[in-house]
């Protein structure tokens, strides 16, 4: 083969080689950003198509009869604790707490069980729930016994982890 | 239904599959190549390396496909072209006459590993099953490292112990012991990060952590010096410690963790100074290149400094595959393959190697980011660690930065055992980003006891079908919501 080809081909592999690199960057678009979207991907859609919980007197309804639905709090911070900082993106789905690795929100928390308490959506409210943890689960200054509507800036207490909703 | 979760998370094999094309035609191109500069015809040889490689690749793509739909798709094609450029390269060593036969072993090593790899991927399904092997993979690491010096199956090469050697097969088993500290660091942190993130004195702006939780970091300490007298082995040693100081910072972003680890290393380096003769040889070399006496001199600068030479002869766009002498380098295809490269490749086509390393690193940091296992993001950050230390400290080494030590370049230099390490990693990483990137699907109402609870991950779920129901979750489970409904009600 003649040199003249040779050469060219030898600027082809490099010119191939910065190719792969550019789609791959192409490719990558903004998948490098770790927006609190990425973080919690819980489907949002699937409590779109569900049936609406308008029968019956669900909490929303009763509460707020008369008034303009308010939004739905957004986000859920934890506010004490190992954990301080972190923040959770609520979509529609309900929300897991605990030291089990496969719960929504792992606690790294001595205090909390595996599986230790719920946050539900329901209208316009996030509910939260006690699932039989051992050292309880707070909402101010009282211990949960069933489930209980959560307000934004309500404590949230879970062993030595605080939480709250915020909007 | 799911139209929108997908909007974020697809699984992307098709990109995949494209710029796996693209690095198998890298790959192959440049073997094909030098066989066009060296020999001037293409054999049969050139069409079944050419077809083995292609082939091994577009397996381990349809094992994605099956086995880990939504693992991260540009992971596989960045490493397979590398491979490929290796394999290029070190054939193109084996035509002067220092070398022979390499490039075929090289291939045989990259069928087995990539074969393990993806044995790997299908028996292993999750990569948290792996942390109750924490310490189990201690106990592994240890064996791993010491079975060099166990006399019988031991060897000593270029003054550095690192090898065994069973029935004619070489094999390097601190290569392995990466992956098996990686796993041991990350589940240790995982389950004891509490007591030494909270635990503490603070001064001025550092929290400094207490003694007793000092203990692990001095063990891997120890384990780092133990390597680095015992086995003769500066990068390893090196390596092992930088993987323990970033998965710590990783886990409890302290930066006295840094500052406490980089006292360890300078007190580390000054002790390897005073007291081992091959450490004090590289910093010497390392500071002295240049002198005629340690250029001349026995395991002197001379590797160095020609490497040198041949990294300035390749100049911008290099003297082309097969047309440079990097040959003249002692250990071309392995330990200096980087110079090989730039010499024939030059600036441009070296530089676009780092760049991806660069981005190969930035995928498996991007695997730890998005899984959601303490444990998995530990492990991720850590094999990145390696990846990028081992990059760093050979590159670095060959460039003058830092002294030399004898770590190989991830997937390029000759040598089976780094090999088969690297493919593992990669398939571990491959399954983090899996579970990173899958979508999890909740139904929109409760069950909070049983195996579908809601709120919860199975993490087998949706994989065998790679297709998710929530709508049938949701139907399925209505009646549990609406008594908890209930019990919201009445609490009015």
């Amino acid at each position: 083969m003649s040199e003249l080809a040779i050469t060219v081909l030898q600027f082809g592999l490099l010119l191939l080689l910065w190719i792969l690199i550019l789609s791959i960057i192409a490719a990558q678009g903004r998948d490098m950003m770790v927006s609190k979207r990425a973080r919690t991907r819980a489907n949002r859609s699937a409590a779109q198509t569900a049936p609406a919980p308008e029968q019956g007197g669900t909490p929303a309804t009763v509460h707020h009869s008369g008034q303009t639905q308010r939004p739905r709090p957004k986000r859920l911070v934890i506010s004490e604790g190992p954990l301080v900082g972190t923040e959770v993106e609520l979509g529609s789905a309900p929300i897991m707490m605990g030291r089990a690795q496969e719960c929504t929100v792992v606690l790294e928390d001595d205090y909390a069980s595996g599986k230790h308490a719920r946050l539900f959506p329901q209208g316009s409210r996030w509910f939260l729930e006690d699932l039989g943890s051992t050292n309880g689960t707070w909402l101010g200054d009282e211990q949960l016994t069933r489930a209980s509507t959560v307000e934004p800036g309500d404590r949230i207490r879970i062993g030595k982890t605080v939480l709250e909703l915020r909007t | 239904m799911a139209t929108q979760a997908e909007a974020h998370s697809r699984p992307r094999r098709n990109i995949e599959l494209v710029l796996l094309l693209l690095a198998l035609t890298i790959g192959i191109g440049a073997q094909v190549l030098v066989g066009l500069t060296l020999e001037d015809t293409i054999d049969e040889r050139y069409y079944f390396e050419g077809g083995a490689q292609a082939a091994l690749a577009l397996a381990f793509h349809v094992v994605l496909r099956i086995r880990a739909e939504y693992a991260d798709p540009f992971i596989l094609p960045i490493v397979v072209t590398l491979n490929g450029l290796g394999i290029a390269m070190i054939h193109r060593l084996d035509f002067t006459t220092r070398y022979e036969g390499v490039a075929d072993r090289q291939l045989m090593w990259t069928g087995l590993s990539m074969a393990a790899a993806m044995l790997l991927l299908v028996l292993l399904r999750d990569h948290r099953k792996l942390r109750q092997l924490t310490y189990l993979s201690l106990a592994a690491s240890v064996v791993l490292l010491f079975l060099p010096i166990v006399p019988g199956i031991g060897q000593d090469i270029q003054g550095a112990q690192v090898w065994i050697s069973i029935g004619g097969m070489s094999f390097q088993p601190g290569e392995l012991a990466k992956i098996t500290l990686a796993i041991f660091f990350a589940g240790f942190l995982a389950n004891n990060r509490d007591l030494i993130l909270l635990a503490g004195k603070k001064i001025g702006p550092m929290t400094f952590p207490r003694l007793q939780d000092l203990g692990p970091l001095f063990l891997a300490w120890l384990i780092a010096m133990g390597v680095l007298i015992v086995q003769n082995d500066l990068g390893n040693a090196l390596m092992f410690f930088g993987l323990f100081v970033a998965v710590i910072y990783v886990a409890t972003s302290r930066i006295s963790w840094i500052v406490i680890g980089g006292v360890f290393v300078a007190v580390g380096a000054l002790l390897a100074y005073q007291f081992v003769w091959h450490a004090r040889n590289r910093f010497d070399i390392w500071l002295n290149a240049f002198d005629q006496q340690m250029y001349d001199q026995d395991l002197g600068s001379h590797q160095l400094v020609q490497g040198l030479f041949g990294l300035a002869h390749g100049g911008l766009t290099g003297t082309g595959l097969g047309s440079g002498s990097p040959q003249i380098v002692a250990l071309a295809n392995s330990d200096m393959i980087i110079v090989a490269f730039g010499e024939e490749l030059g600036f441009i086509g070296l530089s676009g190697m780092l760049v991806l390393y660069l981005i190969l690193f930035s995928r498996y940091m991007r695997a730890g980011l998005g899984t959601r296992d303490h444990f998995g993001k530990l492990l991720a950050v850590g094999l990145a660690v390696v990846l990028v230390l081992q990059v760093f400290v050979v590159v670095g080494g060959i460039t003058r930065v830092i002294p030399m030590s004898g770590l190989v370049s991830p997937f390029l230099a000759a040598g089976g055992s780094a090999l088969l390490a690297n493919w593992l990693i990669v398939a571990v990483v491959l399954l983090i980003s899996h579970a990173a990137r899958r979508p999890i699907v909740v139904g929109p109402m409760l069950n909070t006891t049983g195996a579908g609870a809601s709120g919860t991950e199975d993490p087998l779920r949706g994989r065998d079908t790679g297709e998710q129901k929530p709508v049938d979750d949701g139907t399925q489970q209505f009646p549990a919501a609406s008594s908890s409904e209930r019990d919201g009600g009445e609490q009015q």
